[in-house]
């Protein structure tokens, strides 16, 4: 039930953010979610494309100097109303689990009334155990696919 | 313009005539390279291979004959394979750092503590210090030669030392106010700090303060920061050197004159090389300086190379001396830095950023003064290995670097890290070190 992630270093300065999507955009990657973090000196990009992308995009930032890594990520399904992502954290909260980062879907699945987070928890794999029992749904990366 | 008085602790010595000193010289540096030849395994190996025995070495001029040493050796025979005492002789050590993690140490014999005492007492003496003064010692006391060096010369006079050790700035300024110090041990950028610090509360040296002299060094320093040093402190500000490999500060001194540093020269030869062929070079040209220790008996050492470029003069000095001068460090043959007082090589950076594939990233060392203070910034390229993919575990590597570089090189650095291939790359040997300070 987990999902990829790549996950890029960005030295925090002027155009660095235009390089790294340039790049991506060039070699015809679609980004399906992106979350940036950043400090004062630098920075962290999560993105997440198709499976069939991961292994073009992981090329073409590796050939092009960058450290980026895929990880493992969380992929669930909220209400799209008041208070659902809060239920949802409300759930984690008392399951003793913390967030570590949290980012949305850029995009939402055609005709639905639900929205998408990509979560990455202190025990991923508590959290999934977590999420089955509470009938929290959850997307395969066959659904992030078909996005 | 008013005449100087200029004090010297031991005239038979500081004015010795060149003659007699050369002979002296070679006397004792006889006598010097037969101990060594016999106690210390690693000279006579040394000698044989370079065809060289000691009955070979009668005069001065027989000292280009002898092999070098280098630092390095001091880490390949730590800790103590470089005596030529038994170590029941030895009273003493001190240490600094070496060229990789592992410190460097020397041992001293009770001989060598009153030589590096004396040494230090003529250095104090030509500051102008006498058994009246008060001598604030803000070196730190511990194995770094600076402390305790300065707390035996002022000992030695029989001034009366306060053994501050280094830090509290507050706490080193109401000692200094309340007790009358009359001469400061420190370091020139600490020694240009305290003034400042002192500026800013409001205190007049020269109404609030009693300091007339002070003794810097263990770190290059340019004559723009003699004059504000003066300025701040109203003081006159003479230069120091020194090395643990040879005893520590003292080696040699600046009188009044401020022209120069008097090399305790009945303890030490001093040569300049040139770097690249090891050839002696005559005086007045800038080479690499080479000291040779020939009265020293718990670790002598001969030829040693110290890496730093200067000059000598034998020039009589107006102050009285006939000891020769050297002048101000220049500059390095190696890439050794000198930080806070505190020898950083890149090499000792590179070991602690040797990742698990053995190798180090690319990495940058930037080093700058800011308000008198030395800053290290140490650039490092991610790699890999370093990568995650939250924030706190990027901030604890880049911890992890800090405390290790703090615990290796003893000195606190600001780690930053960067993307892959951002430090420039040079052809040939890499160049690790950007320093803007301009010394």
């Amino acid at each position: 039930m987990f999902i990829k992630q790549i996950s890029v270093f960005l030295e925090n300065h002027n155009g660095a953010l235009r390089e790294l999507t340039e790049l991506l955009g060039k070699g015809g990657i679609d980004l399906l979610a992106l979350s940036v973090a950043d400090t004062q000196n630098f920075g962290i990009i999560r993105i997440i494309v198709s499976s069939e992308q991961t292994d073009t995009a992981m090329l073409a930032l590796r050939d092009n100097g960058y450290v980026a890594k895929i990880n493992h990520v969380i992929c669930a399904e909220v209400p799209d109303r008041p208070l659902g992502l809060c239920e949802l954290l409300s759930l984690i909260e008392k399951a003793g689990l913390s967030v570590e980062y949290m980012y949305s879907f850029l995009r939402a699945s055609k005709g639905s009334d639900e929205a998408h987070m990509i979560l990455r928890l202190s025990d991923g794999k508590k959290a999934v155990e977590l999420f089955q029992m509470k009938n929290v749904k959850m997307l395969s990366q066959k659904d992030v696919d078909a996005l | 313009m008013s005449q100087r008085v200029h004090r010297i602790y031991n005239p038979a010595m500081e004015c010795i005539s060149r003659d007699e000193l050369t002979a002296l010289q070679g006397k004792r540096l006889a006598a010097t390279v037969k101990r060594e030849y016999e106690n210390v395994p690693m000279y006579r190996a040394r000698m044989d291979a370079a065809g060289v025995k000691p009955e070979d070495i009668r005069s001065l001029e027989d000292l280009k004959y002898l092999p070098f040493m280098e630092k390095t050796d001091l880490r390949d025979y730590y800790p103590f394979d470089l005596l030529a005492s038994p170590k029941s002789e030895i009273v003493r050590i001190q240490g600094s750092s070496g060229t990789t993690g592992k410190p460097i140490v020397s041992g001293y014999t009770r001989n060598d503590i009153d030589i590096w005492s004396e040494m230090m007492a003529r250095t104090l003496t030509a500051a102008g210090a006498t058994q009246d003064d008060i001598v604030q010692v803000t070196y730190g006391l511990g194995l770094f030669t600076g402390g305790f060096g300065a707390y035996q010369g002022a000992d030695r006079i029989g001034a009366m030392v306060i053994p501050m050790s280094s830090g509290n700035t507050q706490r080193q300024i109401l000692m200094m106010k309340d007790l009358g110090t009359t001469l400061l041990c420190c370091t020139p950028s600490y020694a240009s700090y305290l003034g400042e610090t002192i500026r800013e509360m409001g205190i007049d040296p020269q109404k609030d303060l009693k300091l007339k002299a002070g003794c810097f060094g263990a770190e290059p320093w340019t004559e723009e920061m003699r004059q504000r040093i003066e300025e701040l402190l109203c003081i006159d500000a003479c230069d120091i050197y020194g090395l643990t490999e040879i005893s520590g500060p003292g080696v040699a001194f600046e009188c009044l004159e401020k022209h120069g540093m008097h090399i305790n020269e009945d303890h030490v030869i001093a040569e300049i090389i040139n770097p690249t062929t090891g050839e002696q070079l005559p005086y007045g040209m800038h080479g690499e300086l080479v000291f040779t220790t020939i009265t020293k008996t718990g670790m002598p050492m001969m030829r040693y190379r110290t890496h730093d470029i200067c000059t000598l003069t034998a020039d009589k000095c107006a102050c009285g001396r006939t000891l020769a001068r050297m002048g101000r460090i220049v500059g390095r043959t190696d890439d050794m830095l000198v930080i806070r007082g505190v020898n950083v090589f890149p090499s000792q950076i590179e070991s602690v950023l040797v990742g698990a594939d053995g190798v180090a990233p690319h990495y940058m060392l930037v080093v700058d003064r800011v308000n008198s203070s030395d800053t290290l910034e140490v650039q490092v390229e991610l790699t890999e290995d370093m990568f995650g993919d939250t924030v706190s575990h990027i901030e604890n590597v880049r911890k992890y670097i800090t405390d290790q570089i703090k615990s290796v090189v003893g000195i606190a650095s600001k780690v930053k890290l960067v993307a892959p291939k951002s430090i420039p790359r040079s052809e040939g040997k890499a160049k690790r070190v950007i320093d803007k300070r301009k010394l």
